[in-house]
């Protein structure tokens, strides 16, 4: 807990917004250097190092009123903390998350990463359906029509005119059509994402 | 009136429910997502219910449901997980007790040797259980309180191995009505993955199976293997399917393979130095089963050379705890392949081991791993199955095997193509030893829910549409009488076992009449030794064996079964003359009954209770 306690948030983004960057983070962590020494400046309670030019990209050009009443919503929810208990039944992601993996071998992260990767992967798949935003190859031109869908596809590089654009396809997106999250049962404190265990 | 057609595939390690409405046929066979604790207080939905049971403990604090607050016992994904965890607590495996003959099924003993907190169940109501949370999972995202669309309403086909003996199947149908599914009809578990096969193919299926032809449905599952022979006969013109012979229960399947490959993991590792524990054991073998997967994905090109094993700590230190080693697809190879599917003769059959002395009170695993080798000893024991099968023709008649022309396959360890592979091999070169040609493969079926769906297909072709399988029963059933001798002390009097039931008795036809008296006492419990055999297809009502003879070899001791007389006004103690009669019921299971021959009332008979208790070989 006090780890997220220190974590501030300019605004609180939806639970599916939530969602995704964990796993972006998760990705971004293992293979970005950089990007895991700056999440550990944070963790350990420094001031975030300046953004870099890739953030600022990331605020939307059509401000939607949808966004603000998610803002509004009550902090951690149940579903997310039953999102985080399966992640760690399945794939051990919170143990991995929250251990110190400064000095440790590449070689013992990789192990430890091939348990969060399947455990977190087989738990995605059985409960999230996620399709390509795009169907197109990444790196194939792509044409995007005047009245696109600025919620399904974001504009970056020399982002100017209005449209069609044509472009390079960086990134095909995701979008969850389906998701299907284990339930809560009353009485059930969601706040235990892993029991304590004691053998006999 | 029915509205849908449910098709329940009640299996040794998963159950899945597989349903239809009515009128709209095959193409709409949907398997029902189950709700069921996952974790602790937490609820998901699975096509798969694992065959499970978990009695909680105290500390473990209440169990509930949507549709029982106060539940205190966990069927499914939670009950597995504790399996691991808490093992002197669950169940596993209630189906192969069920059909355990040396074991009293409608006794509190299960789990075996449980600590003295732990409510103890009898097989039966484990397998109620695990069809009343299916019920329950139904009743709550299907039903939802429609009375006219509850389970118990639905017409339902339940599965069973068939290898299960009459026994067996009476005792599942017992679990089903405790479980309010009372229309119910039994299918054997081959037998509905064809069903799944024709259904998936519609009338192209003619193009792949032809009259004469003898087709051989090899299931092995997780717990479980089980084979069938059917033949494409043909009568009054038109091509019929005839089930003609059945294999013995095996209790050999993927999860003795997975212990297999995690135990040469763990080899390595303990040559590494590294310990594991019980939990960890059970976390490798469920890693070897992924690797397994990756090695055997059959394709030569693409496939790897080994495949990583990483098993997590049992602190929450991931990194540095997490143990790693890899399996070779040569080790998977030498272990499974090899292991459990070497290419054997024609004329190979299972080993068994003498047992050493007392055998520990448990299930009768399989002795012999090679599934190969079950498979021949299973074609050869059966090699007079078309004899008595109007339009089939033996490929080669002096061979001496029973010879299949197609094969089709079912359960989980048959989705390697590597694995399909060899069994095709040996048996092609046993056809080749008859300069038969090579053996066909049905493919396209999806082998995990096939069962289900396939009998929720079957249900439908039950209402017209679609070819039906015959069969029968698939063995013929005995009863052993004591002859009169001197009593000479240490030897056992001589005894010779009747034929009640012929093999092959259909659901429908009259009942079969034993020729002979026997004497019941009034009042009484009177036991008989009952037998079992697959092969004896001409014995008729009253055929009498010597037991000791060679032909008894044929003949498998099942569990007694009791014929109990009221008085209905006879002095208790009186021996009343009785015959017995066997017919096959609606449901699918076979119906022996005790017909006094001066009857007190028109129509007197009572019920033979099959499979009633222990067998006492005395």
């Amino acid at each position: 807990m006090d780890y997220l306690a220190r974590v501030t948030v300019p605004q609180e983004p939806s639970f599916g917004a939530r969602f995704f960057l964990a796993f972006a983070c998760f990705f971004r962590i293992l293979f970005d250097g950089a990007f895991a020494g700056r999440v550990l400046a944070v963790q350990n309670g420094m001031p975030a190092l300046p953004e870099t030019s890739e953030k600022a990209e990331e605020p939307k050009p059509l401000p939607k009123p949808e966004p603000k009443k998610e803002a509004h919503k009550p902090p951690p929810s149940d579903a997310a903390l039953t999102l985080l208990s399966l992640l760690q039944r399945e794939g051990r992601l919170v143990d991995f998350l929250l251990e110190d993996v400064e000095g440790a071998e590449d070689a013992d992260i990789g192990a430890a990463a091939r348990i969060v990767h399947s455990g977190c992967r087989k738990a995605l798949k059985d409960h999230v359906t996620l399709e390509s935003i795009m169907g197109e190859e990444e790196g194939s031109k792509v044409t995007l029509p005047k009245g696109f869908d600025p919620a399904h596809t974001k504009l970056t590089g020399n982002v100017t005119g209005d449209g069609p654009y044509e472009g390079t396809l960086k990134h095909r997106g995701w979008k969850a059509s389906a998701v299907k999250l284990p339930t809560a049962l009353e009485g059930h404190d969601p706040r235990i994402v892993a029991q304590a265990e004691v053998e006999l | 009136m029915s509205r849908y057609v449910v098709g329940i595939d009640l299996g040794t390690t998963h159950s899945a429910l597989a349903f239809a409405p009515i009128e709209d046929g095959v193409a709409s066979i949907d398997v029902l997502r189950v709700t069921q604790l996952v974790a602790k207080g937490t609820l998901g939905e699975k096509p798969l219910l694992p065959s499970f049971h978990y009695a909680p403990h105290a500390s473990d604090g209440a169990m509930p449901l949507p549709w029982d607050e106060g539940r205190t016992h966990v069927v499914g994904e939670l009950a597995r997980t504790r399996g691991v965890e808490a093992p002197n607590r669950v169940i596993s495996s209630a189906k192969s007790w069920l059909s355990h003959s040396g074991v009293d099924r409608r006794a509190a003993i299960l789990p075996l040797g449980a600590p003295e907190d732990v409510e103890k169940v009898s097989p039966v109501e484990a397998s109620f259980r695990y069809l009343e949370h299916l019920s329950d999972a139904w009743e709550h995202a299907v039903a939802k309180g429609d009375p006219e669309m509850a389970l118990g309403k639905q017409e339902i086909v339940l599965t069973v191995p068939a290898s299960f003996d009459a026994a067996a199947r009476e005792l599942t149908v017992e679990a089903a009505y405790a479980a309010g599914l009372e229309n119910v009809t039994l299918l054997e578990e081959p037998q509905a993955a064809l069903y799944a096969w024709l259904a998936a193919k519609g009338e192209a299926w003619r193009k792949e199976i032809h009259v004469g032809d003898v087709l051989l449905v090899c299931d092995v599952g997780g717990g479980t293997t089980d084979f069938s022979a059917i033949c494409a006969s043909e009568r009054d013109g038109a091509l019929e399917l005839v089930r003609v012979a059945v294999g013995d229960h095996i209790l050999l399947g993927g999860d003795n393979m997975d212990l297999a490959l995690a135990h040469v993991a763990s080899q390595k590792l303990t040559q590494a130095g590294k310990e594991i524990d019980r939990q960890q054991q059970a976390q490798l073998a469920h890693a070897a089963r992924s690797a397994k997967e990756t090695l055997l994905g059959g394709a030569s090109e693409g496939t790897p050379d080994s495949a990583p094993i990483a098993i997590a700590s049992r602190g929450s230190k991931l990194v540095g705890g997490t143990l790693r080693t890899e399996l070779l697809r040569s080790e998977v190879e030498s272990t499974l392949v090899e292991g459990f599917f070497p290419v054997v003769g024609s004329n190979a059959r299972p080993q068994s081991r003498a047992r050493v002395g007392l055998t520990q009170l448990g299930l009768p695993y399989a002795q012999d791993a090679a599934v190969t080798r079950h498979l021949a000893g299973f074609l050869a024991r059966q090699k007079g199955a078309l004899e008595k099968i109007e339009g089939a023709r033996a490929v080669a008649a002096d061979a001496p095997l029973l010879l299949p022309q197609v094969v089709l396959f079912n359960g989980g360890v048959m989705k390697s193509p590597l694995l399909r592979a060899r069994v095709r091999e040996c048996l092609d070169a046993w056809l080749a030893e008859s300069n038969a040609p090579a053996v066909r493969e049905l493919s396209g079926a999806d082998l995990d829910l096939a069962v289900a769906k396939g009998a929720a297909a079957y249900a439908l072709v039950r209402h017209g549409k679609g070819l039906r399988i015959r069969g029968g029963t698939a063995r013929a059933y005995y009863v052993g009488i004591e002859g009169a001798a001197p009593a000479v002390p240490g030897i056992a009097p001589p005894l010779s076992a009747l034929c009640v039931a012929p093999f092959g008795l259909e659901e429908g036809s009259p009942p079969v009449e034993l020729p002979i008296e026997l004497g019941a006492v009034v009042g009484e419990k009177v036991s008989f030794r009952f037998f079992g055999s697959s092969t004896r297809r001409d014995d008729v009502a009253g055929t009498e064996i010597d037991v000791t003879a060679s032909a008894a070899a044929a003949l498998e001791e099942l569990s007694p079964v009791d014929v109990e007389l009221p008085a209905e006004g006879r002095n208790p103690g009186d021996v009343v003359p009785v015959r017995l009669a066997a017919s096959v019921t609606e449901v699918g299971t076979l119906l022996v009954e005790a017909v006094p021959t001066q009857p007190r009332f028109s129509g007197e008979r009572w019920k033979v209770e099959l499979g009633v208790r222990e067998s006492d070989p005395s």
